[in-house]
This record gives structure tokens, sequence and C-alpha cells, in this order.
């Protein structure tokens, strides 16, 4: 009982409101860094440093009015939104933070191929989100959005899966622990499936330069632009959570989880002092950041440039990795 | 204070001043801002080319291409343009684009001036510029309310907007536009707010349901010209 | 058989009913650079027609101005291209300065050369930075701003305002410039010159940005002349055409500057060209304010204007191109009989339904920034 129910509830309920919270104060790093990047300082107002504005941005969205539009289809309307979140935050009950029982929520041996699988149905709620609008622009961002999140599932899932075959299980905790047993991070075993997957994270996240979805300057915010209030932060949680699951899963797979730099080396035998979990969150961070300094440099791809880059240049790279990969296993 | 209104007309350097419509504006002494019920202007004064000037190569060679066409040649502050027959327009244009001499190649503006007490009351002006010769002309076509006023956006298709705003602004007839539509007042706009007879202030928005009501209130007492309360 | 004539006629044989998806962009878009509204006509993604629909601030400039004193125009000329009010200033009172012959002394040349330029920058960084909004690259709008400020601020202390300025009168200018200023020019150009490597390292050799910008919107040379382009647009078609050197005005024919021409035609061409024209108006400056004259800046005018009968057209180069002026006196009153801009925005606008052609609704953005248009100039 204690441990089939009431550690695993405590466990979602610890992660799920350590998940929203990082998401608020996520918007606020990024608002920070850009201003920085911007050579300008970002929110100061609330609270010192604008701190507060982490906390007052969600009040403010809870107190918006929520507006359907008149010839939306409200069933759907109010789905999407939903539907959008949901996969995002149950991805997390795969992501092991540790080795060992409290750090992880289920251990289960297909993980990866549960978080590709889950974090597609997400697809769907932008792409019924856009559609139920029943106005243009939405429904020009879903049709984009439905081209650009398969296309790029597909590079992607081929990176994995030649990481799969290096690591030679789905298990994530089996994935990290391959990393130690190798002595290297598979980010330098696997160099060009990183990139590959950090790209492709990029575009699945409609995040700069591949915001084509929402992309505020065309479509005027893209699939939720007839949202207000509630369910558009809803979205919003939905899109940074993503990011999160992105960068937990490079970080899973390509620079060792939980495990710290070099972790055959002895002599770096201290770095152990800190816990795993801070050092998986501290590249957690890293990537999050990275994600946030490009959207600060790089102009937007258009819609058919996206699609040939995916097509043309990732998908084949995936798969020739993938080959390579597949050789290097039977030879060595 | 009136005399110094003159002054520029004494300077020797200028061009001969063409004699002033109406009664001149330096005979009031001191009050020169009634001027009871100024009769309008009747036209701009379309000065011919001083005496021992000759006109640049590409007028001549437009007289000699198109004979006849040129009403009036003018001449004022360093601008040459012609007057040439709204029938005649056309023809006129096309050579001035096509004639090596001349290649104006450049439409630069299109506009037109009102002129109440004229017959003809519009004034409608072709900029011309060429980008290879470096040179400057205009037309100037004159057309009653109504005469057709051939358009010429299929020989330069930068004429397109400038003469929907003519129409749209004054109400010339322009014919054979590709796409003659108001662009700046709404489509169903009443009446053309640069004619010199039209308010400068209406009522208000509140009545502006349908513009032609108050355009009709405010002409009853005898609306004279462009003065204003 | 009898057919029902009402009837729309079926689309028999084809599986898919493709009808065209019209888009109406604006006049509430945050890319229409104000209340432009484009209607497009999509297949898919791509245009397949744009009609611009402009109007939506027309104030009647023309007609308010021709029930204004001749000197009280000056400011109304600040509200039309409200980012670049000192180069209409410009043109409006050398248009006024033709129709009355009248002397400017040199020194007002000078300083009206160096304001101008001043705006030429200004204008041009709000054209850089919104334009590479559009595109998505937010970072270049905050930077260029910046130095906008810069501008900005050498405006405020030149006639106390930063965007719509007064700054000329007819025969010279109201003021003298304050002590220090053209030291403080001087020193806004060297920075400026390092800031522009920053635009480039952004923007020039970056792989997305000239995805983005080549070979879109092409349009040749010939074209873009029949279809009145001017300014930054024609030039990037490769016409020479400038009216700072071929009809000098205020005191450009004293200086020396190149006129950067484009090859292709396209967007990328137009960035380039906008770009050095930074560079170009950086080197006008410098030479206007090391050779600035001593003397007076107002000219000998009457003290109330009235202009001999005639009627002008004088044109100088806006930052977005070819700004004239059509100035009719009845020779009598105090007010222009007619009084007429030729607006470049409005007329580079005309070339966006020819640009957008057969592009994605993506370049429309693109092209739309790239033709670089003030909708208070449009319309009026």
């Amino acid at each position: 009982m204690l441990d089939t129910f009431v550690i695993p509830l405590l466990q979602i309920a610890v992660l799920v409101n350590a998940l929203l919270v990082t998401v608020t104060f996520l918007v606020l790093m990024e608002r920070k860094v850009m201003g920085w990047a911007q050579a300008r300082l970002g929110p100061m107002r609330v609270g010192p440093y604008g701190i507060l504005q982490a906390i007052v941005d969600p009040i403010k969205l809870i107190l918006k009015e929520d507006i359907t539009p008149a010839n939306a289809d409200r069933f759907v309307f109010t789905l999407a939104p939903i539907m959008s979140l949901v996969p995002a935050l149950v991805v997390f009950s795969v992501i092991p933070f540790g080795p060992e029982q409290p750090y992880y929520i289920a251990d289960i041996n297909v993980g990866l191929l549960f978080i590709i699988s889950v974090t597609s149905i997400g697809v769907y709620g932008i792409i019924l989100g856009g559609w139920s609008s029943n106005s243009k622009y939405p429904l020009l961002a879903s049709l984009r959005a439905s081209a650009q999140l398969i296309s790029y599932e597909i590079a992607v899932v081929m990176t994995l899966v030649s990481v799969v075959l290096t690591a030679g299980t789905l298990n994530m905790i089996g994935i990290v622990e391959a990393q130690r047993e190798a002595g290297l991070w598979f980010a330098f075993v696997q160099p060009v499936a990183c990139v590959l997957v950090f790209i492709g994270g990029l575009a699945e996240t409609n995040r700069l330069p591949f915001d084509l979805p929402e992309a505020e300057t065309e479509l005027t915010g893209g699939f939720h632009t007839e949202y207000s209030g509630m369910r558009f932060s809803l979205f919003f949680l939905a899109e940074y959570a993503n990011i999160i699951v992105i960068s937990a899963i490079v970080a899973l797979m390509f620079f060792g989880g939980w495990m710290r730099p070099f972790p055959n080396v002895e002599a770096l035998a201290f770095l152990d002092l800190i816990p795993g979990w801070v050092w998986f969150c501290g590249k957690i961070f890293f990537f999050l950041y990275l994600f946030v300094w490009i959207r600060a440099t790089f102009p937007r791809y258009r819609y058919d440039q996206l699609m040939a880059i995916g097509w043309k240049v990732l998908i084949p790279i995936a798969i020739g990795n993938l080959v390579l990969t597949g050789i290097a296993k039977v030879v060595l | 204070m009136a005399d110094d209104a003159n002054q520029p007309a004494e300077k020797p350097s200028r061009p001969a001043v063409p004699p002033r419509p109406g009664p001149a504006a330096g005979a009031a002494p001191r009050k020169p801002k009634p001027k009871a019920p100024p009769e309008p202007p009747k036209g701009p004064p379309d000065p011919p080319p001083p005496e021992g000037m000759d006109p640049p190569g590409f007028v001549a060679a437009l007289q000699a291409g198109v004979p006849g066409a040129v009403a009036q040649l003018t001449y004022w502050v360093g601008d040459w343009s012609v007057i040439v027959p709204a029938e005649r327009l056309l023809e006129v244009a096309r050579f001035l684009r096509d004639d090596s001499a001349c290649g104006f190649d450049y439409c630069a503006d299109v506009t037109a001036t009102d002129w109440p007490p004229r017959a003809q009351r519009f004034d409608v002006i072709y900029c011309l510029y060429s980008t290879l010769n470096r040179h400057r002309l205009r037309i100037k076509v004159r057309a009653a309310e109504g005469d057709p006023v051939p358009s010429v956006a299929g020989l330069w298709p930068a004429a397109n907007w400038l003469e929907r705003e003519v129409y749209d602004q004054f109400g010339v007839n322009i014919v054979n536009h590709p796409d003659l539509r108001r662009i700046l007042m709404p489509d169903e706009w009443q009446g053309h707010p640069q004619r010199k007879d039209y308010p400068l202030e209406g009522p208000g928005e509140y009545l502006m349901e349908d513009p032609q009501d108050w355009l009709q209130v405010w002409k009853l007492p005898d609306e004279s010209g462009s003065e204003i309360e | 058989m009898m057919t029902d004539a009402t009837e729309a006629p079926r689309r028999i044989g084809q599986a898919f009913d493709t009808d065209e998806l019209v888009l109406n962009m604006g006049p509430q878009h945050p890319s229409t650079h104000g209340v432009l509204r484009v209607v497009l006509r999509l297949d898919g993604e791509r245009v397949v027609d744009a009609d611009c629909v402009i109007g939506y601030i027309h104030r009647g400039v023309e007609k308010l101005c021709e029930n204004r004193d001749w000197t009280q125009i000056v400011l109304l000329t600040d509200r039309m291209d409200y980012v670049a009010a000192a180069t209409s200033n410009l043109g409006y009172v050398e248009a006024v300065e033709k129709l009355m012959q009248v002397e400017v002394p040199r020194r007002a040349r000078y300083i009206r050369t160096i304001l101008a330029e001043l705006q030429r920058i200004a204008s041009h960084c709000l054209w850089l930075g919104t334009h590479a909004m559009d595109i998505g690259a937010m970072t270049v709008l905050l930077y260029s701003f910046r130095e906008r400020e810069h501008v900005l601020d050498l405006f405020e202390e030149y006639c106390g305002a930063r965007l719509t300025y007064n700054s000329m009168r007819i025969g010279g200018l109201p003021l003298d410039i304050p002590t220090g200023w053209d030291k403080r020019v001087s020193a806004f150009c060297d920075v400026m010159e390092t800031k522009l490597d920053e635009y480039e390292e952004l923007l020039t050799n970056n792989r997305i940005w000239v995805g983005r910008t080549r070979d879109i919107g092409v349009i040749s040379g010939e074209e873009a002349t029949a279809l009145g382009l001017c300014g930054p647009p024609l030039r990037g078609s490769g016409v020479s055409r400038d009216v700072r050197k071929d009809e000098p005005n205020a005191a450009y024919d004293e200086f020396e500057f190149d006129i950067p021409l484009g090859t292709r035609g396209d967007t990328y061409d137009r960035y380039l060209i906008r770009l050095e024209e930074f560079k170009q108006s950086i080197r006008i400056i410098r030479q206007a304010v090391e050779g600035l004259p001593e003397g007076p800046v107002m000219g000998k005018v009457p003290r109330l204007i009235k202009p001999p009968a005639g009627e002008t057209y004088h044109a100088v180069e806006s930052p977005k191109g070819e700004i004239g002026f059509f100035v009719v006196s009845d020779g009598r009153s105090t007010n222009p009989y007619r009084f007429r801009v030729r607006p470049p925005s409005f007329c580079n606008l005309q070339a966006l339904s020819r640009l957008c052609k057969g592009h994605l609704v993506a370049d429309v953005v693109a092209l739309i920034g790239t033709i670089d248009i003030v909708l208070g100039e449009v319309d009026r």
C-alpha cells in the first residue's frame, strides 16, 4: 500500500509542483537572459531584480478572462491545451533524477520508448487547438505544426535508436549506467546524434529558429492566437515543460545524467560530494540556457526551409549515423 | 509688411513674374486678413520661358516627335512643364517614355490641382523623371468635371495608385485604369476631399453615417471657395 | 439535361476541393508596421495575390496644409514620416525656398545636411530592427534602437524634440547648433561605426538570415523603375538613382559619398545597401562637421511668407526614397493653394503585391520590412 500508492503519489506531487515552479522561474530566466543578451535589464519591477515576476505572472494569467471564440468548437477548444500539457508532465514519470528509488517514479524497461510515444501525443494539442479556434492564423499554424513536428520526430527518433544501439537498452537508468561503463559520456561517443537530438528538440518544442507554429510576427501568435487566460497558460506551461523534457533527455542520454564529469577518474572523486540530482538539474539548466541563448541569436526559418532541413539534412544524417553505429556495433 | 511680400518679385535674377490675377495683394495697407469675399484664383500663371532661353533637347524632341500636341510650354523656377490636351496625353506620354532623347522612364508623381472658377477646373499633373538622362518634366492636362482623362498606368505601372489617389481625392474621371477604386478614403465615402469646395470641417463623426447629408447641409448657405470661418 | 444556372459549377474529377484561402493580414498585425492591411489569397501558404488596403490613418494632411500658413506646415510634415521627420522638413522648406528663390546660408545648408543624415541613420536603425524582428532575429532590434536613442538624444539637444522635430524654417534654421554639438556628433559617428559591425555579425553571414532574404522579392531594374520604386529598393535593383547625387540639394554637392548599388534586386541586396548607407551617412556627417562654415543660419526671408504665384516640384532623398513636394502658390494668400507630397513609402508599397506573388506567408512579412514603409506617410 505504502509502496504502491502513497510514496508514488507523494513523488508525483513533489515533482509536478517542482516542475510548475521551475517553469515559472524558467520564464523569468528566459526574460532575464534575453534582456542581458539584448543590452537591457529584463524585468526589474516586481521584487528585487524582478524575481517575484515569476509569481505575479501566473496570478495574472489565472485572473484573466478566459475567452472562447463564438464559432469555436468548444469541447475541442478546451481539450486541446489539456492534451498539450498532460503528456509533457507524464513524461517525467520515467525520467530518473538518480539511480535509486526516491529519485525516480517508475523504472520501466522501455523508458525511452515511453518518452517518445507520450511526447508525440502533445502534438495533437497544438493541432486541435489551432483547428478548433476556427480562425485562419491558428489554422495555418496547426498545419505547420503537424508537418513540422512529425518530420522532426522521425529524425529525432532515428537518432535516439543509434544511442539505444550503443547503450544496448531502452531503460533510462540503463542508458546512464552504460555511460559509466563506457567511461565516457555518449556526447563523445555519439557527437552527431547529440547535436541532432538537440536541434530536433528545438524544432519539437517550437523554439526559435523553428518556432513557426507560433511565429509571432507572421501568424500573430500561431495556434494560441485565440486563447487567453488559463487555457493559454496551459499551452505556455506545456511548451516550457517540453523544453525541460528535451533538456533532460539530452542530459540523460548524452551527458551522463546524474553522474559527475569523468565518472571513472578517481582523482575527481571529490565532485561526488555534490549529490547526483544536483548534477542532473545543473545539466538541465545548462541546456535551458542554451535554448534561451539560441533564441536571442537566430532569425526564424521559413516553412519550406524548415521542411527541407528536416527531410533533406537531418533524416539522412540520422539514418547514416544509425547505419554507422550498427556497423561499429557488429565489428567491435 | 505688405512690401516685404512683394520684395522677391523685384529681384533681377528671377524669371519674370506674371501678372497676378485679381486685386494686388499689396494694395490693402494694414489689414491683409479679411479680404472680404476674395475672388477665387482662376489658375496657375503657367508662364512661358523667358526671352532668350532655349528649351532643353527633350522638349524640342517632343515638339518634333508629336507635332502640335504641346499646347503650351511653361518654365518656372527651373521646372519645365508642358500643357497637353487630354486626348493626346497617351501619345505624348508614350513618346516621352520611349524616345531616347527624352527617356522618361520614371513617373515620380501624379497629382491634381482644383481651380473651381475655371471651366476645366482640374489640372492633372504628371511629374516625370528620366533615370537615364537625369532630367525632369511635368505634363499638365486640363479637365472639366467628368472629362475623361486617359490612364497612364499602362505606360508607367507606378501611376496606378497615384491615379487612384487623384480619382479618390479629386474625382477626376480617369478612364481605362486597371483598378479604379478609392484608395485613401473608405470605399463608401461621398465626395472628393481635396476639391476646393469640399468643407474642411464637418459636424462631427457622430453624423457620419451618410456624409452626403452633411455635405448637402453644408452647401446650403452660399459656399464660396476655401474660405473657412 | 437541364441544370440550375444559379448552382456553382462542381469540380468534377477532382479528388480535393482546393479553394484559395483569403487571409486578412492587418490592420492589426504585429508585422505590418502600423495599420496596413494586406488581403492575401493563399494556395496553401503560397501567395497567389495580394491587395493592399490603406488609408486607416488618413488625416488629410494635404488638405490641412492648404489651410495653414506656409510656416505652419513644417510641423505637419513632421507627422507624415514620423521616423524621418527631418528629411520631410528639409524637402518642404527647400520646395518653398525654390518657389521663392531664397538664398540659404551655407552654414544652414551644412547643418541641414547633418540633420538629414543623422535622420537617415535613425530611420535605418528603426528599419533594421523591425525588419530583423519580423524575420525573427529579436536581438538586433534592441541593439539598433540603442543607437537610434543616441541620434534622438542629439536631435533633442539640437531642437528639443525627439520625434517630431520641426527643425527647419523656410530660409534656414531656427537655431544654431548648441556648443559642442558637432563634437558629440563626431563622437557618435565613431560609436556607430563599431556598432555596425555588431549588426553585421548577427545578420550578414548568418545562414538563416541569408536563406530568408536571398532571392526573395527579386525585381529587375527596369521593372523597379516602371513601378516607381525609389530609395534603397530601387538601388537594390541596380538602378543608380539617388536624389542627393542626381539633383543635389542642401550641401550634398560639396561632399564625397558613394551610392551603393545592388546586383540581384532581392531582399538581401536591399539589406546590404541600407547597411552601406549607414556608412555613407557617417562619411557625409564627418565631412560636414569638419567643414562646417561660420556664418548665419537664417537667410533673408520676408516676415510674411507669400511666394509669388507659381508651382514647383522639389524632391529630396528621404531614408525611404524620393520624397517630393509639389507646391502651388496663388500669390495672394498666405496659404499654399495646393500642397502635395509624393510619399516614397506610398510609391514603394505599391510594389508589394508584385513582390509577394509566389512567395510564402513568411516572406510577405520580410517584404513589408524590406520596402520600409511608414504608414503615417502612406496614408498622410
